[in-house]
């Protein structure tokens, strides 16, 4: 298949339907990628700004029943890491740059590249549905949160909404491990002659690791589903106390996908920030190989540290305390990461760009979720604050703050390459302040909501919550208008048509993708470029 | 792997070296997707197994016979007892707290009565909690090891025989421990307890 592409000398394709349906192009099904990225987060914010505008008030506001907040809820999360943070930063962006970075033609698997994609649109859609039909008795949807907990998700969910979201899973699990072996087999296989693996771009770096964590996490996801599928439909009782099944078993197969999978959304933002904020500090990266080794290790912990998440049900001391011990041990190669980014930036010459902004927003963002994290790493701390809003800020601060900045430094400081477009440089500013602002405001409050007991998954709550819950909501509606100035932005881009250079950064962008037109040729890399 | 080193003789770099080299690690991290799915399933063994071993989650212990130490130091034992959804029994425990010296072994009886117009077996599940003393908590016999079946109306005596493992004085998680609770739950034992089959007789219940 390489070899094919490499010997096309012109940059004629297929066009219209047949040129994405059809594509093997690892550029073309990078943007499908990122456009259903845009479209899985644009449901899945509006899922979680119905969520605040229930919650803005104590009482039931827009929602007939408990329930259909709960679906929104279980939604919002699937949708937000399945089918907006994955397939932007992992499928997206991994698609479109890691084969230029590599200096490679094309993916090692392109029909298979094609396939990884196709199959997302329909999981998606069997999520949808699954919103539409009923779940537990008088309600449509699954209201078990992402986590799908048994025995909530076998008996205590008899209708068929349950078994779409886990078909859905299942559709979506199989593109990520179908891309993620593409993702190895490419940069182990394909690597331009002379960049060894200690020569390779820290983003490439930090997908080459995400890979192998979809590969070992999404199995064991894939078969405890599949254990619920056959629970509910089938008779079998692996969860099912009846007959000498164990629901927390569910909860420990769930945890050894569910902890390396946030990873696998936060690290190619880890490797695209290290670029970023190089490129606009005019400085090589601080500890390079410090910082991919940083990344294996925080894979290679995050195998371990599941049950931190399971402290409240029912484990005993001595395994309470390695867990605690073992969680807080991330904390040392994420320390390394962060400490070499304001490394990076130290005493260079700063340029205050719209995507070293993001990447600023990232580490503040990222460090404030990490710090929290600590906290509630602490086994007897998570006792209390278990389950309630100071877990949501958490992993917002990390998961939903930090990627999403991560990726939107990725995609102003790639926009220009995978477009040919430049940016407005005020829209994208303008862009950042807002979401800042309302991002901390929807979050930060929440840190005080759960020290004060506000638990997650209920849509009421007594009104001695209803102050903060009021400023989070107000932050919500500024995110979301934030949201409508970057997709004003990316319009302006496209009508404004201004065209960006090939290297639009200077000196500081030093990585193989620079060096190619802006657009970069349907096919490129036909001499392989030589590294030194 | 080793189809790579050999085609390294011929020199360059063919498309078909490529795509042969790129089979294998397809290949291999094919294998690695499938050994994680079978990881997942071995799970579900291996998990019982470890908590018949640890006495994790306040899993019991089976014994042959009582210890021949007996302590000074007693603890004591509470009994519950709980039915699940739609097991048309009354159970419960005939004492509902005893005080047992540590190494002795002790009888204690359930009570249980059919109140359906259909016989019913129903199998028992359970544990103990502090969950630290599951392993120092054995039984010698005991009603919850095999099925029951009672007959309409009929009313039926469970005997169990326990004793606790004085070994629970070394082990610094469980020696403060002065309570233990034994816990029992009733299942109704049908074929086909699905979902699927809730779902069904749900309907048929609305239906009349």
């Amino acid at each position: 298949m390489a070899g094919k592409a490499a010997t096309a000398h012109h940059d004629d394709h297929p066009t219209g339907l047949k040129r994405y349906l059809f594509s093997t192009n690892h550029k073309d099904i990078g943007t499908l990628y990122l456009i259903f990225a845009l479209v899985g987060g644009i449901v899945g914010g509006i899922l979680s700004i119905g969520m605040r505008m229930e919650l803005q008030h104590p009482g039931m506001q827009i929602f007939a029943d408990p329930h259909m907040f709960n679906a929104f809820t279980t939604a919002h999360g699937l949708i937000m890491v399945f089918f907006m943070i994955m397939p932007s930063l992992f499928g997206g962006f991994g698609n479109w740059i890691v084969p230029l970075q590599i200096g490679a033609p094309d993916m090692a698997f392109p029909r298979l590249n094609n396939i990884s994609f196709w199959l997302l649109p329909p999981a998606f859609a069997l999520l949808l549905i699954s919103m539409f039909v009923p779940g537990p008795p008088g309600g449509d949807g699954v209201g078990g949160g992402w986590t799908v907990y048994a025995p909530l998700s076998t008996s205590g969910s008899p209708g068929p909404a349950m078994d779409f979201a886990i078909l859905s899973l299942h559709v979506a699990g199989a593109s990520s491990i179908l891309s993620a072996i593409n993702f190895i087999t490419t940069i182990f296989n394909m690597r331009a002659p002379g960049m060894t693996l200690h020569k390779m771009p820290l983003f490439v770096w930090s997908i080459l690791v995400t890979a192998f964590l979809l590969l070992l996490a999404l199995p064991v996801l894939a078969g405890a589903i599949t254990m619920l599928l056959t629970d509910r439909n089938f008779g079998t009782t692996f969860f099912e106390a009846s007959g000498g099944g164990d629901p927390i078993l569910f909860q420990h197969l769930f945890w050894f996908f569910g902890h390396p999978e946030v990873y696998i959304i936060i690290l190619p933002a880890f490797g695209l920030i290290s670029h970023v904020i190089s490129t606009f500090s005019n400085k090589p990266i601080f500890g390079y190989l410090g910082m991919a080794y940083a990344m294996a290790a925080i894979g290679a912990v995050g195998f371990v540290v599941w049950a931190h998440h399971m402290y409240t049900a029912g484990i005993s001391l001595n395994t309470q305390a390695y867990f605690v011990a073992a969680t807080m041990v991330i904390a040392v190669p994420t320390g390394v990461k962060i400490f070499s980014w304001i490394a990076t930036m130290w005493g260079g010459s700063i340029q205050f760009k719209t995507p070293m902004l993001w990447a600023f927003g990232f580490i503040f963002l990222f460090t404030l979720g990490g710090v929290t994290g600590v906290v509630l790493a602490n086994a007897g701390v998570d006792r209390a604050l278990h389950d309630t809003y100071y877990v949501v800020a958490h992993f917002h601060y990390v998961l939903s703050l930090g990627a999403t900045f991560g990726l939107f430094a990725g995609w102003y400081y790639w926009f220009p390459k995978i477009t040919g477009y430049m940016y407005s440089e005020f829209i994208g500013k303008l862009h950042f302040w807002v979401s800042f602002i309302g991002v901390n405001l929807v979050f930060f409050p929440q840190h005080f909501l759960g020290l004060a007991g506000m638990p997650r998954r209920y849509a009421d709550y007594p009104d001695a919550f209803a102050g903060w819950n009021y400023v989070s909501s107000v932050g919500s509606y500024i995110s979301g208008f934030g949201v409508l100035i970057f997709l004003f932005g990316v319009f302006l881009a496209f009508q404004r048509k201004e065209k960006a250079a090939d290297n639009p950064w200077g000196e500081g962008a030093t990585t193989l993708e620079w060096t190619l037109s802006s657009p970069p040729p349907f096919h490129q890399f036909e001499q392989l470029p030589k590294i030194k | 792997m080793d189809r790579r080193d050999s085609s390294k003789t011929d020199g360059g770099k063919t498309a078909g070296n490529t795509d042969r080299r790129n089979l294998s690690v397809a290949l291999a991290m094919a294998a690695l997707v499938c050994g994680m799915v079978g990881m997942s399933y071995a799970a579900v063994p291996l998990y019982q197994l470890f908590c018949q071993v640890t006495g994790y989650g306040g899993t019991t212990q089976r014994a042959e016979k009582a210890p021949d130490t007996v302590l000074e130091r007693t603890l004591s034992v509470r009994f519950d007892a709980n039915l699940a959804r739609g097991m048309d029994w009354e159970f419960k425990p005939v004492q509902h707290k005893i005080e047992v010296r540590i190494g002795d072994s002790m009888l204690a009886h359930y009570e249980a009565t059919n109140n359906a117009k259909a016989a019913i077996t129903g199998t028992a599940t359970f544990n103990v909690t502090p969950e630290a003393a599951g392993q120092y908590f054995n039984k010698i016999e005991c009603f919850c090891f095999t099925e029951q079946t009672l007959e309409p109306g009929a009313r039926t005596d469970m005997p169990l025989t326990f004793f606790i493992d004085p070994e629970i004085v070394n082990d610094p998680e469980a020696r403060n421990i002065q309570e233990i609770t034994l816990s029992y739950t009733f299942f109704p034992v049908e074929d086909g307890a699905t979902v699927a089959a809730t779902r069904k007789k749900a309907g048929g219940a609305d239906g009349t």
